[in-house]
């Protein structure tokens, strides 16, 4: 282009022609595809992603300071906000880290009762992220009510335990707040022998889908190293090849009783994340099983003193498997009814921070399923 | 090419096999047409709280005695409590206001979880749209005031439960109402023996007008041994008097005295 003519008009433009060569668009917070109000600030090269920066704490509600004003117990129903939903493993995370403060013994049949809520609700997690993944895809609304309808059937088994589908409350500093209701494992146990029948048809649907193929592999890949070094944990780091599994690492609870394996992919790219989350609802469904087989008669809360008061100047991290990566509670106490410090570490907020690094080079229309490939949930990104 | 037929044809036939499969099989085919056909509610759900009375007053009746746990426990801060007073002032266990933010109530259940009497429990009601974002929201006392009878309707399973602690509560109140009259009833026995003691030592320190400091332990040890059983005279006289007449409304009244052991309670 010479500076001294004006640019020849007609459809034959060039990049140099229109004098802006990068545009820059804000994707959220309303967009359907960023699941909640997130936004991405994109810089395109056409239809190529060159630079991308997240922008999130449009749902921030002050969780962390509001629980510094607030007794221990009271904290348990804000868990449930976190990640909304997965209410069980938030309420098991804050529960643990109390429990290692104050040194509580839980009960073995909570214990078994806990496994339980929390495979379940790796299910729930998981289908509703394949179902949205697939949504991303552009397979809009059939496969995805699909997931839900087997999501519901699992919701229905935690309000008949809790009260709540979604806003559990459930577990209690040193056990669970109720024992399960007659005839509730039956329910339990036909629903999770119907659920591999469900993945098998969602395999036959998905897996070998040319579209599903052709749009995920080699989309978004995040090396074991790469993964490593952005801290990310849960089914994205598996993906990406690195066997790091907080139930087999830290066994908290009694997961070292149970057979499972760990599922591991091997590119790190959209597709293994799809096929990872497949491969562990299997294995969670192996954990149910023998966790309905084994479950004990007894207690379901310890002994735990009336007003939890730890002793100024503890600070306890406990962290636990949530079906998104390790979700940890750091707490310091000061000798009073409130915790110190509350500080929560989020998984889908570490796993976020690789955002720009899987999106930068690939399309926009891929820029949406890598993020859908994270599973993020604004609620615990922003707090 | 080939390839790309069978994957989507896979596909195709699953959504086939959902698409006609949920014309006969309920399995395949869940929704329900809300506002025409409801789905039964679950009989553990929980929404918003409500207070339970027993009767058929839901004044006389109300088993809340305004002790504000609930207010201090939730986390949300949605109560708000005001004790009652009668004519001359005097406080009466009973709130005058008892609101629920309905808006702010996240329905956790910790109120309900600290409770001591068995008053606040969980609404199952989820038609909870109103006109007016403030007011219409803001439940008071005699909106949140529901009868024992529609708690069992809605949840058969915990009310039982309910009844039968409050069953036992009362029994065990009771036996210990019988325990403390005995101990009352002996108390006042060793006051009559230490009242005809003293006055019997008054009259031979009197007739044999002796030394000063004599006198003395004398005065000092009666005062004493009057002052052990007056300390659980008052208490154990009480409920039977003035508290008579609150006993036939609320179903525990002698609950009411463990108030001083639960303010710290949680969970
Ligand atoms: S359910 Fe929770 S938020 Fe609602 S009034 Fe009770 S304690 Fe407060
Ligand atoms: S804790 Fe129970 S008795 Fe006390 S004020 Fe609340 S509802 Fe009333």
């Amino acid at each position: 282009m010479s500076t001294e003519t004006m640019p020849a008009r007609g459809f034959n433009l060039s990049k140099d022609d229109l004098g802006a060569d990068i545009l820059e668009i804000a994707m959220g917070p309303h967009h359907p595809s960023t699941h909640g109000v997130f936004r991405m600030d994109l810089k395109l090269d056409g239809e190529t992603v060159v630079d991308l920066k997240p922008i999130f704490g449009y749902l921030h509600r002050n969780h962390e300071k509001l629980a510094e004003d607030i007794p221990y117990p009271g904290s348990m129903p804000f868990t449930d906000r976190l990640d909304y939903l997965c209410g069980m493993t938030n309420n098991w995370a804050y529960a643990l880290s109390l429990e290692k403060m104050l040194e509580v013994e839980v009960p073995e049949r909570a214990q078994y009762i806990r496994i339980i809520c929390a495979e379940l609700t790796r299910l729930v997690n998981h289908c509703l992220l394949i179902g949205f993944f697939i949504n991303d895809l552009g397979a809009l609304g059939t496969p995805l009510l699909y997931a839900l309808r087997e999501r519901e059937k699992i919701l229905d088994l935690f309000e008949t335990l809790s009260g709540a589908r979604m806003m559990v409350n459930y577990m209690r500093f040193g056990g669970v707040r109720c024992d399960l209701p007659d005839g509730w494992l039956e329910e339990c146990k036909r629903i999770v022998d119907k659920f591999p029948a469900f993945l098998d048809e969602y395999e036959t649907l998905l897996n070998e889908n040319e579209i599903v193929i052709t749009r995920s592999q080699n989309v978004g890949v995040l090396t074991a190293e790469e993964a490593t070094n952005f801290s990310i944990t849960g089914p994205m780091l598996r993906a990406s090849g690195v066997n790091y599994d907080l139930r087999k690492v830290d066994k908290y609870g009694i997961y070292d009783r149970f057979d499972f394996k760990v599922p591991l992919g091997a590119h790190g790219d959209c597709y293994d994340r799809f096929m990872i989350r497949m491969l562990e609802m299997r294995e969670s469904i192996k954990i149910l099983n023998q966790a309905m087989k084994d479950l004990p008669d007894g207690d379901i809360i310890g002994k735990v003193p009336r007003v939890f008061k730890p002793a100024a100047g503890t600070e306890v991290y406990g962290r636990i498997e949530s079906p998104k990566g390790e979700l940890g509670f750091y707490l310091v106490a000061d000798g009073s009814t409130n915790p110190y410090r509350f500080k929560v570490r989020p998984p889908s907020f570490i796993n976020l921070t690789a955002l720009r690094h899987m999106c930068i080079g690939h399309k926009v229309a891929d820029a949406v399923i890598i993020l859908g490939s994270i599973d993020i949930v604004l609620g615990e990104v922003d707090r | 090419m080939s390839l790309l037929a069978k994957g989507i044809l896979q596909g195709m036939a699953v959504t086939a096999k959902n698409f006609f499969q949920s014309y006969y099989k309920k399995d395949r085919l869940p929704t329900v047409q809300y506002p025409e056909e409801k789905s039964t509610v679950n009989q553990f759900t929980r929404n918003i709280p409500f207070l339970v009375f027993d009767g058929d007053d839901p004044i006389d009746g109300m088993r809340c005695t305004a002790c504000t746990l609930c207010e201090k426990a939730c986390p949300p801060q949605c109560i708000y409590i005001i004790k009652d007073k009668d004519e001359n002032g005097k406080p009466i266990k009973r709130p005058a206001v008892f609101d629920i933010d309905s808006s702010v109530c996240m329905s956790c259940q910790l109120c309900v979880e600290v409770c001591p009497f068995e008053s606040i429990r969980m609404d199952s009601e989820f038609e909870l749209s109103n006109e007016n974002r403030f007011e219409g929201l803001l439940l008071n006392r005699d909106e949140l005031l529901r009868s024992n009878e529609y708690y069992h309707e809605i949840h058969p399973l915990e009310a039982q439960e309910t009844d039968d602690r409050i069953v036992a509560k009362e029994a065990e109140a009771a036996a210990k109402k019988k325990e403390r009259e005995e101990k009352a009833r002996k108390a006042a026995e060793a006051k009559k023996a230490a009242a005809e003691k003293k006055a019997a030592e008054e009259a031979t320190a009197a007739e044999e007008a002796a030394p000063a400091t004599e006198n003395k332990v004398a005065e000092t040890e009666a005062p004493k041994a009057e002052a052990a059983p007056a300390e659980t005279a008052p208490t154990a006289e009480s409920p039977t008097e003035p508290e008579a007449k609150q006993a036939d409304a609320a179903p525990e009244p002698k609950a009411e005295e463990e108030t001083p052991e639960e303010p710290e309670k949680k969970e």
